[in-house]
């Protein structure tokens, strides 16, 4: 299955998707790209933190990096950043607003540990790999298939591996977040 | 092993663990403010779970948009308190009888050594201070642990930082971490674990180490710790720690660090950041020359009753500059209290100061002296990232608050002496 097209702003289809879509299809989007240290200020503003509705946060991600992203930003798009994407605060409405506003994957040279897990835990695709990340360009077309481990730049015919994630938080990722992953395992005990 | 690895080894009964480990360890604090905490109840609720592991290792703080700035954070704080109340946890601290989480958790004898502590707050780092594993985490991750009481974790690497050498004049634990984190860069330490020693980490009081392990996070650490002495042991007993049962950790001898980082602090002048990263350190007399519109003194890493006394010695007899604002927040109520009885805050007052009710407020550009376009803030907190106190082309400058004090009174950024010793600046 892959992801593309326009779909009405802030409405994203992969919400509907069922919950382990992380490794069950391929996605596909353009690029936007960014610098190194991008910090969750950015991302999701603190005038904004106390917003509890994700469609309404969707409309300010990333607004003081690029004020253009929240309205242009197509379903299925990829961010890529360069070192240590998400540092700073620990609020979860950065990834939030990334996901509802349309955003199929994070991939970066590196990342801060708590925008990594929270992405994992909330079913953002997030992928490490400064090797990708260095060949991708804003607008740049790219698709990542998550179930072969395979990330491709459509644009310029780029290829690079998805690094396997270790098996504990391959388990996580594979209930489609960390409540569902909870939710199973209480229900097996 | 680290204290730290212990920690993670004993909470996740384990004799021994490694670097890059994953564990499932056992929860021994798990920290909310109401904006972290207001997430993680929907998914507790989402999924069904009606009773927490234990209310008795659960601590809610409203503190970043307290007192409620609008009826949004009115109406989040109400869900809060009413889920608090619904799962009877007894460590809540309503406004106006807590402040800011990280001040108010040791203080209230909270955070013990050897305790593993997730919060749902980067700056949870701070406990590392006590000789506790403390780490940030989102709200998800939060929710998960309230219901089962677990959360996985990496070992993360250690780098050891050693601070040798007695710093200059108005220099204090907010200089040595600037340094730090100007040495290191703000991804330096990422997903590490950073110990903090040397003699003049030794030399600090409890109130410096708390600032030293808060910025832990502005290089990317996971955690943050200093080995508990005589000094942490003398401040617990001043808390209510005293009657709480902890044993605390050290490192083995000889025990191997992944990096090490010597930094010769011997007549360290303060330092300050410079926008739009914490990282963009330089000694205040190679500050360029910024006209501020305000000054803000308080936050976790510079709100505890030390600070504000360093603050107050410099502004007492004293008048803020007349283009300039000045803002100063005690820490927690405790602190507030303790500023009151020693006259502080009418030193404050009377130098043309605005004293607030503790809260996170302009720290996170929510309330109580948001800044606006083109203004310039001097700031005692811990991050100055594009917009972080308010408007986007705002610029924020950090650093400790004897020179936050003084600026205030130049109105623009300078060394204390300058303004202790007038005739210095004025003979050319
Ligand atoms: S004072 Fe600032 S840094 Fe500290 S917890 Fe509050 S918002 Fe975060």
């Amino acid at each position: 299955m892959t992801l593309r097209g326009r779909v009405p702003k802030h409405g994203p289809q992969h919400q509907n998707l069922p919950v382990n879509f992380w490794c069950a299809m391929s996605l596909r989007g353009q690029v936007w790209k960014y610098g190194n240290n991008v910090d969750t200020d950015v991302i999701m503003p603190g005038r904004y933190c106390h917003i509890t509705d994700a469609k309404e946060l969707a409309k300010h991600v990333l607004e003081d990096l690029d004020a253009a992203f929240a309205g242009e930003v197509r379903s299925g798009d990829v961010v890529v950043g360069g070192n240590n994407f998400g540092c700073g605060s620990s609020r979860e409405v950065a990834p939030m607003g990334l996901k509802t506003a349309g955003v199929s994957c994070v991939v970066a040279n590196s990342f801060a540990r708590i925008f990594f897990r929270n992405c994992i835990n909330i079913g953002l695709p997030i992928v490490e790999s400064p090797e990708f990340a260095s060949k991708c360009a804003k607008g740049d077309e790219v698709e990542i298939d998550l179930e072969k481990g395979e990330l491709r730049n459509l644009t310029n015919g780029a290829k690079a591996a998805i690094p396997p994630y270790p098996p504990e938080i391959r388990a996580i990722i594979d209930a489609g977040g960390l409540m569902n992953y909870i939710k199973r395992k209480i229900a097996k005990v | 092993m680290n204290l730290i690895e212990k920690i993670l080894a004993a909470h996740a009964g384990l004799k021994e663990v490694r670097p890059g480990q994953i564990v499932t360890a056992s929860v021994d604090v798990a920290l909310a403010n109401e904006l972290s905490g207001i997430a993680a109840i929907e998914e507790f609720r989402r999924v069904g779970a009606t009773k927490v592991w234990n209310p008795e290792g659960i601590v809610v703080v409203p503190d970043h948009f307290t007192p409620a700035k609008d009826i949004r954070t009115a109406e989040i704080c109400k869900k809060l308190r009413e889920w608090v109340w619904e799962q009877e946890i007894p460590h809540y601290f309503e406004v106006g009888r807590g402040g800011i989480e990280h001040t108010v958790l040791p203080d209230e004898g909270l955070t013990l050594p050897g305790q593993l502590i997730i919060g749902g707050d980067s700056h949870t780092v701070t406990y590392g201070a006590v000789g506790a594993f403390a780490c940030g985490v989102g709200s998800t991750d939060l929710a998960a642990a309230w219901i089962t009481g677990e959360i996985w974790l990496k070992v993360p690497d250690s780098i050891r930082l050693v601070f040798e050498g007695r710093p200059g004049r108005h220099c204090f634990a907010k200089d040595l971490i600037l340094f730090a984190v100007k040495n290191l860069s703000v991804e330096g330490a990422r997903y590490k674990c950073v110990k903090y020693e040397g003699s003049a980490v030794k030399a600090l009081h409890m109130t410096g180490r708390f600032t030293m392990c808060n910025m832990t996070a502005e290089m990317g650490g996971k955690c943050g710790y200093i080995e508990p002495d005589e000094t942490t042991m003398e401040y617990l007993r001043s808390t209510p720690a005293r009657d709480r049962k902890f044993a605390p950790l050290r490192d083995d001898p000889g025990t191997p660090f992944g990096e090490t980082r010597e930094f010769d602090v011997e007549g360290l002048e303060p330092q300050v950041s410079c926008p739009p990263s914490p990282d963009q350190v330089v000694p205040v007399s190679a500050v360029p020359k910024v006209r501020l519109d305000q000054v803000f003194i308080g936050s976790c890493t510079n709100g505890r009753i030390e600070d504000l006394r360093l603050a107050a010695e410099i502004l007492r007899g004293r008048k803020v500059h007349p283009r300039t604002r000045l803002i100063v927040v005690p820490g927690s109520q405790r602190v507030y209290l303790q500023a009151l009885k020693e006259g502080i805050i009418e030193t404050f007052v009377v130098a043309g100061g605005a004293v607030s009710t503790p809260t996170c407020g302009a720290c996170v550009g929510g309330h109580m002296g948001v800044i606006a376009d083109g203004e310039s803030c001097l700031s005692t907190t811990n991050r100055n990232f594009v917009g972080r106190m308010g408007h986007v082309n705002a610029k924020t400058f950090l650093a400790n608050p004897a020179v936050a004090a003084a600026s205030a009174v130049a109105g623009t950024i300078v060394h204390p002496d300058s303004v202790l010793t007038p005739s210095r600046v004025a003979v050319p």
